[in-house]
């Protein structure tokens, strides 16, 4: 059993969704990235999503493009972010850590020797927005030969006939894209997430967890009644951002601006939970 | 990597779109579904003959088609002066006649009649030099479409004229300020409106870039120019031309007129990018020469990159070549040998802009000035009985207020 398949059975245990966060590597540097990044378990986030920043990042709303943008012009490296895995990993054994990102940054690192830095730093899964399951020999089949889970995401585009092709070499969870957009815009429609995700559900026994557009804990929970988890990032990485100073350097709120919105974040994943069980 | 010797250079892509190692659709989830419907469509639209027929009347009554094949006799006995008995004939393809004044009309009018088929009312596109957007927002009033055009704030500036002409043919401009704020950010946005309305709308491509199938559709589209041209220089001299040269930001003006003489191997073929302020500088957007192989906007293909595979910001005095990647089935002719990639700098371009407009009364656009620049090196190394073809992609009327800018104290 993998770590990502133990942390959605103890959440399941607990009768709840888990509560995934999404943070940039990097951003806005790498002391105060790997003090964000320590501070979340704690903070009650049950798997970790780190995204990798490029350039280019096509999927993704300015939140999240520019919080990208901060930690490459900090120095961020895709080594570097291998680093901070090990950094983190050396201190928590448990919570699952995804990389999330585009695929150039890793083409250009090498597919092989990628896999093998992120599997000995401690990473457990990947979520590449630009590898459709048309592409999976580039570095899906690659990554689940070498032990890693490869995350999809699935759309409200993906229709039946679609879908089992891209659950085919999809491990550890689904991710469900709640709109068709980028992320950090529109809010969902939870009723059409609920649908959507029993849609899922019935092609799949991996958890499906749900992102893009969730921004309180009302979301969160709102999102946790139907789905096995929720994820949260452009939301923590805009919090990242209000707490810099004029020159955009973290100040003494930083980890504990990104610690509060995951304490709510958690709370809402967890009353959810209440509500389902009475 | 070793290359197999090919029967034919025309056979890419296979069905996955892939040009050798090149190609691929590299695109979010949101994107596949309609990447898939806009192939399907293609592939229907090519065998249908009501398609054909239709694209040719726009095309002769709309665009302006044939487009001529020009002996450009001035600036052929300019550069064979001081040759030493040499010096190509030089034939100018002038694409920069048609309606909208380049080669882009003649993809926008196939990838808009493809949008009607497919029931698509809003159609988005990216632009560099403005001329890719024009044609869009041409054919969008043309056929009653909203028409929405990502432009990196960049270029709103530098090319002006062309952003008026957008709004009075009734598209919507939206500048760009990420990134580079240039046409490489322009199409990161153009992709982020189409995750976002995909249900309703057509993202029209301006180059041979993108996913699977745009590379393959766009090049077909242009490959007008050199079927074009190959009836032309027969009927004018009776054989094929010795070499073909065209400028090459995408791509899309060098492989609609390098697409039909491929497998004629007697035929040189030199594409020519921008080398900005120079290769040696870091500020140019030659691909091929300076770049290696990565993936960005749904292809494999050769892009500028730092050690981290993060894209680099190109740099180039023509918005239209202003672009870090290049379209993949040129990365696969350069890998096979088949084409000869060069670059000319900004300064070279400027000189050939100036160059053409004095020799032969045509201004020339900066972007097919680079290819320009080229043959002024090239022509004078071949003997006079050597057919050398230049696209002359687009017209100059929108870089005035630019190079007049650059130029100052000569206006």
């Amino acid at each position: 059993m993998s770590r990502i398949d133990r942390r959605f059975a103890a959440c399941r245990a607990e009768g709840r969704a888990a509560l995934v966060t999404f943070v940039t590597a990097g951003d806005p540097d790498a002391d105060t990235s790997l003090a964000i990044l320590k501070a979340l378990p704690r903070a009650g986030a049950d798997l970790i999503e780190i995204g990798m920043p490029f350039t280019d990042p096509m999927a993704d709303g300015p939140a999240i493009q520019l919080s990208s943008q901060r930690a490459l012009k900090g120095g961020q490296t895709l080594t570097k972010t291998l680093d901070m895995v090990r950094a983190f990993r050396a201190g928590e054994a448990d919570t699952p850590v995804i990389l999330m990102g585009y695929y150039n940054p890793i083409y250009i690192y090498g597919v092989a020797r990628f896999l093998k830095d992120a599997r000995e730093a401690g990473v457990d899964g990947l979520i590449v927005v630009d590898l459709p399951p048309e592409e999976d020999d580039e570095l899906c089949v690659p990554a689940l030969n070498a032990g890693l889970s490869f995350i999809r995401l699935a759309t409200p585009t993906t229709d039946d006939a679609r879908l089992p092709a891209v659950l085919a070499n999809t491990s550890g969870f689904v991710y469900y894209v709640s709109i068709t957009g980028i992320t950090g815009s529109a809010t969902p429609d939870f009723g059409a997430v609920a649908q959507s995700v029993a849609r899922i559900k019935a092609h799949t026994d991996l958890p499906v967890v749900v992102g893009f557009g969730v921004k309180t804990g009302g979301h969160a929970a709102a999102i946790a009644r139907g789905a096995d988890g929720v994820v949260v990032g452009s939301a923590l990485v805009e919090a990242v951002r209000a707490s810099l100073d004029g020159e955009g350097r973290a100040t003494a709120t930083t980890v504990t601006a990104v610690e509060t919105l995951v304490g709510e974040l958690a709370a809402g994943v967890r009353s959810a939970a209440k509500a389902t069980a009475a | 990597m070793t290359v197999q010797p090919l029967n034919s250079y025309r056979s890419g892509p296979d069905e996955r779109g892939h040009f050798g190692m090149f190609g691929g659709r590299f695109v979010a989830e949101t994107l596949m579904p309609v990447i898939l419907e806009v192939e399907k469509a293609y592939a229907a639209a090519k065998d249908d003959p009501a398609f054909q027929a239709e694209m040719d009347g726009y095309l002769a009554h709309y665009v302006g088609r044939p487009s001529p094949l020009y002996y450009a006799e001035r600036l052929t006995e300019h550069l064979r002066e001081g040759a030493g008995g040499k010096g190509a004939k030089i034939y100018l393809k002038r694409e920069e006649l048609n309606h909208t004044g380049s080669h882009k009309v003649n993809n926008v009018l196939g990838q808009i009649l493809l949008a009607r088929r497919m029931g698509k009312k809003r159609i988005i596109a990216e632009t560099g030099a403005g001329q890719h957007g024009v044609a869009t927002a041409t054919l969008c009033a043309r056929f009653g479409l909203e028409c929405v055009i990502y432009m990196g704030a960049v270029d709103v500036e530098r090319q002006k004229p062309n952003v008026f002409r957008m709004q009075m043919l009734g598209a919507t401009v939206v500048p760009v300020q990420s990134g580079s704020r240039t046409l490489k950010d322009a199409m990161n946005e153009a992709l982020r409106d189409w995750v976002t309305n995909v249900a309703t709308t057509y993202y029209c491509i301006g180059t041979v870039a993108g996913p699977h199938p745009y590379p393959a559709m766009v090049r077909d589209f242009q490959a007008i120019i050199g079927k074009e041209t190959r009836e032309q220089v027969l009927a004018a001299e009776g054989r094929l031309p010795d070499s073909l040269v065209a400028c090459i930001g995408g791509g899309s003006n060098a492989m609609g007129l390098f697409y039909p003489f491929l497998d004629d191997k007697d035929v040189e073929i030199h594409g020519v990018e921008a080398a900005g302020h120079g290769l040696a500088s870091g500020q140019h957007a030659a691909s091929l020469t300076g770049g290696r192989p990565g993936v960005l906007h749904g292809n494999r293909t050769y892009l500028l990159m730092d050690d981290d595979g993060q894209i680099a910001e190109a740099h180039s005095i023509s918005a239209g070549l202003d672009y870090p990647g290049i379209g993949p089935e040129h990365a696969f002719l350069h890998e096979t040998g088949r084409v000869t990639y060069i670059s000319a700098t900004d300064k070279e371009a400027l000189e050939a802009f100036m160059l053409l407009s004095k020799l032969e009364g045509i201004i020339p656009a900066l972007e097919p000035s680079h290819a320009i620049a080229k043959v002024v090196e090239l022509a004078p190394q071949k003997p006079q009985d050597h057919i050398m073809v230049v696209n002359l992609s687009g017209r100059g009327d929108k870089d005035v207020p630019q190079v007049a800018d650059i130029l100052g104290g000569q206006f």
